[in-house]
């Protein structure tokens, strides 16, 4: 493995495990906010329990969210010095911000977790807000600075210089607000569902009903409102790549030649070298109508980018198609949740109906990883959307597969125990959160 | 506006040194804990550090983003020679905190799993200071060679030297000095008291050995450590008032003052900080050669710093006073 696969490696490494942490991190608060409302509210204990279970569940993602977070701030330098050496002055703001919104999330999960019975019940329940909308704002400045790489403004290219910076014009690139919804819409829909998933199975089991049905539902209303939402956002992203990353659009279409009536292929499997796709289904006209609103208009094929500015076409495109089908599957899992609570209500304690939850159980999360996949595979070789290659920017220090082997090692062993931990969590329901009495907890 | 970026930048590092210090010292206090005991060193510090430790390694990430924005050249120049360090410490807090995390949140307490949390948890304590130690120490100690062209020269011996291992040894002992102190104020019976007066006593004596270590081994590398400190005025009155304050807390410390020692040990940590900062202000990064990395010749652009100064000081106004008050609602008989 030379020394530049083994950095792109181990940074998809430490950013695939870090999304998912952080997710849910951002979100899982959130939900525990609204079960200690209810809790305030009609003081029925349920409520109090299922918010002490899940603040453990924070606690847990917080700290591995927090050290996970804390090795890609340095692997920034570590890994790529170059990059950080030119851009760190131009896109740094949002990661300003992002430390400060990050420290007031850590001052507020202190209090809540430490808090019980200690303050007001009003300020108690403030703090936990405070987690869930200081770890949604951390996660929009990151992507803030994500879309940056995508569509980088707020300085001039002039001769290899970066002239003219403006840190807050390059916050506010073109790509931030639609990249920033979409990932916000992704992590509450993918932690709706994985969190539902999981209390749907213990429902099934019929351990703790009471207690994991009323967790259910607030999980799964958070996560198919998100994934009913969802396809829209990602029309916003479409359309923003099409003007923004022609060559990402079409990688992730794999849409060689331009063409008017710009057809839209659904699933198969690229091949450069004929330049065609393989066992796909197109429908002419519906690409250039996603992007343009109208049938004809032909859209920028691949065709139009040199080779050598390419990215790698079959990745993005499969990555691309992955989470198409999981972010609709899941529309349609949201849908007919809201069937069942309008209509039907005699499907919600069906074993069909909630084997489709436990099922998707993993889905938002394949997708997010699928779609992050898309963003930075997407946008190779740059690392920096037509400024600076990805190659231009790595370490010159030898031997970094051997810092990647180490560090898949250290995410591997960390998603185990988090895993291991969360089970043991789920274990002990019945013992710590979920008793007659009322539990006693610090 | 330089100067509110690099008055952040030093109170970030100072804060992570104390705060976070402390913090690693717990678990390295706990290391040096006999079996009979380490029980009740766990309990008390969970307590202490228990709803702080997350905030108080929040100065670490603002370091690095200050470094990062602010003096890009500095920071890509560290993460390019000091990879290896700079790895290992980062290995080392993720055990710490995540060990510390899962300690406490493992649903069943299992003799077993604790044991492994609990050696994770005081090993990484001790590694991490070590290590951020000796980066504190290549960072000064003109090691770092940008002509070298071997790998060994390039990447291990920038860090690697007796001047920077000192560093970092001087460094895990003040860590486990500002716990102990810190504990001391948290305990909540008269053994325990006096088991961490004791510890305090032991690790300060530890500081000044390692502290002596430091500058013998800065003759040994050429960096002649003394000359440096005693020949300007104001890192020579912070290393007297650093002496004149670890004398006091000496004598204070049985009196049971537990705020006037916690003040005297975080002044007195600050102190040497404040030697040595000052000594080679404002030169962060000191190579081979003399090419030194100074913050102002390589600081970013105009608009950068200011924006960067604006969002610290807005920034500030929203964590200091819920800091203050996370720290105050925490503390024990408040």
């Amino acid at each position: 493995m030379n020394d530049f696969l083994a950095a792109r490696s181990q940074m998809a490494i430490s950013l695939g495990f870090h999304i998912i942490y952080s997710c849910i991190g951002m979100v899982m608060p959130v939900f525990m906010a609204i079960s200690h409302y209810k809790w305030i509210k009609t003081s029925e204990p349920v409520y109090k329990n299922i918010t002490q279970a899940w603040s453990k569940g924070v606690a847990i993602f917080f700290a591995t969210g927090a050290v996970s977070g804390t090795i890609l701030s340095f692997e920034l330098g570590l890994l790529w010095p170059k990059f950080m050496e030119h851009a760190g002055p131009i896109f740094g703001m949002p990661f300003s911000l992002e430390g400060v919104a990050f420290f007031i999330e850590a001052i507020a999960l202190g209090f809540f977790l430490y808090g019980w019975n200690r303050f007001n019940k009003w300020f108690h329940w403030i703090t936990g807000i405070m987690v869930g909308v200081s770890g949604i704002a951390s996660g929009i400045l990151v992507v803030s600075a994500n879309s940056w790489m995508n569509s980088p403004a707020g300085f001039d290219y002039i001769n290899g210089q970066y002239l003219n910076i403006d840190p807050i014009k390059a916050m506010f690139n073109g790509s931030w607000f639609s990249e920033a919804l979409h990932m916000t819409i992704a992590a509450f829909s993918a932690t709706g569902f994985a969190v539902a998933g999981i209390h749907a199975l213990m429902i099934a089991r019929k351990q703790n009903v009471l207690f994991h049905t009323k967790a259910f539902k607030i999980a799964i209303v958070f996560g198919a409102i998100a994934a009913i939402l969802q396809p829209l956002s990602g029309d916003i992203s479409a359309k923003n790549a099409a003007e923004k990353q022609p060559a990402k659009l079409a990688a992730m279409e794999a849409y060689f030649h331009t063409q008017p009536y710009s057809p839209l292929t659904i699933g198969g499997i690229p091949d450069t070298i004929h330049k065609k796709v393989n066992y796909g289904i197109e429908i002419p006209g519906l690409l250039s109508f996603l992007v343009y609103d109208n049938f004809k208009q032909p859209v920028k094929g691949l065709d139009t980018i040199p080779i050598k500015n390419q990215p790698p076409i079959a990745v993005t495109h499969i990555a691309f198609e992955i989470m198409i089908a999981i972010g609709s599957t899941m529309m349609l899992v949201g849908i007919l949740y809201f069937i069942a609570i309008w209509k039907k209500r005699s499907w919600l304690s069906k074993k069909w109906f909630l084997n489709l939850f436990i099922l998707s159980t993993p889905f938002g999360f394949i997708a997010v990883e699928a779609g992050w996949t898309v963003t930075e595979v997407g946008r190779q070789p740059w690392i920096i959307q037509g400024v600076m290659r990805t190659s231009e920017a790595v370490t010159p220090m030898p031997g970094i597969q051997y810092s990647f082997y180490l560090f898949t090692a250290v995410y591997l062993i960390l998603s185990i125990a988090v895993v291991f931990l969360l089970s043991r969590q789920i274990k002990m329901v019945p013992e710590l959160y979920d008793r007659k009495t009322e539990p006693e907890l610090t | 506006m330089i100067f509110v970026v690099t008055a952040f930048l030093f109170s970030a590092i100072v804060l992570y040194f104390l705060l976070g210090g402390a913090d690693f010292g717990a678990g390295i206090i706990e290391l040096f804990t006999s079996q009979k005991n380490k029980q009740n060193t766990r309990q008390t510090s969970y307590h202490a550090i228990g709803p702080i430790w997350e905030a108080n390694h929040m100065w670490l990430i603002i370091a690095v983003v200050i470094m990062f924005v602010g003096f890009p050249v500095v920071y890509s120049t560290m993460c390019t020679y000091l990879h290896i360090p700079m790895l290992i410490m980062l290995l080392g807090i993720t055990a710490r905190g995540t060990a510390f995390a899962f300690r406490n949140y493992d649903a069943i307490k299992g003799a077993h799993t604790q044991k492994i949390y609990n050696r994770v948890f005081v090993y990484s304590s001790f590694v991490t200071p070590l290590f951020l130690g000796i980066i504190a120490g290549s960072a000064v100690s003109r090691q770092i060679d940008l002509h070298a062209t071997s790998f060994l020269d390039a990447y291990i011996f920038s860090w690697l030297n007796y001047f920077s291992v000192a560093v970092g040894l001087f460094t895990v002992a003040l860590s486990g000095y500002l716990a102990a102190i810190y504990l001391i104020g948290e305990a909540d019976n008269e053994h325990d008291v006096r088991r961490f007066i004791l510890k305090a006593r032991i690790m300060n004596i530890f500081a000044v050995v390692f502290g002596g270590l430091v500058f013998l081994a800065s003759e040994v590398e050429n960096i002649h450590l003394a000359r440096w400190i005693f020949g300007n005025p104001v890192s020579l009155t912070a290393v007297i008032a650093a002496s004149v304050s670890l004398a006091a807390s000496w004598i204070l410390i049985n009196k049971g003052k537990r705020k006037i020692i916690r003040i005297g040990a975080g002044f007195q940590v600050t102190m040497i900080l404040l030697a040595v900062g000052y000594m080679h202000w404002p030169y962060l990064l000191m190579v081979k050669g003399g090419q030194n990395l100074s913050l102002f010749a390589y600081q970013a652009p105009e608009k950068t710093i200011t924006d960067l100064g604006l969002g610290l000081l807005i920034g500030s106004l929203l964590i200091l006073p819920s800091l203050f008050y996370l720290y105050y609602s925490f503390q024990k008989n408040r």
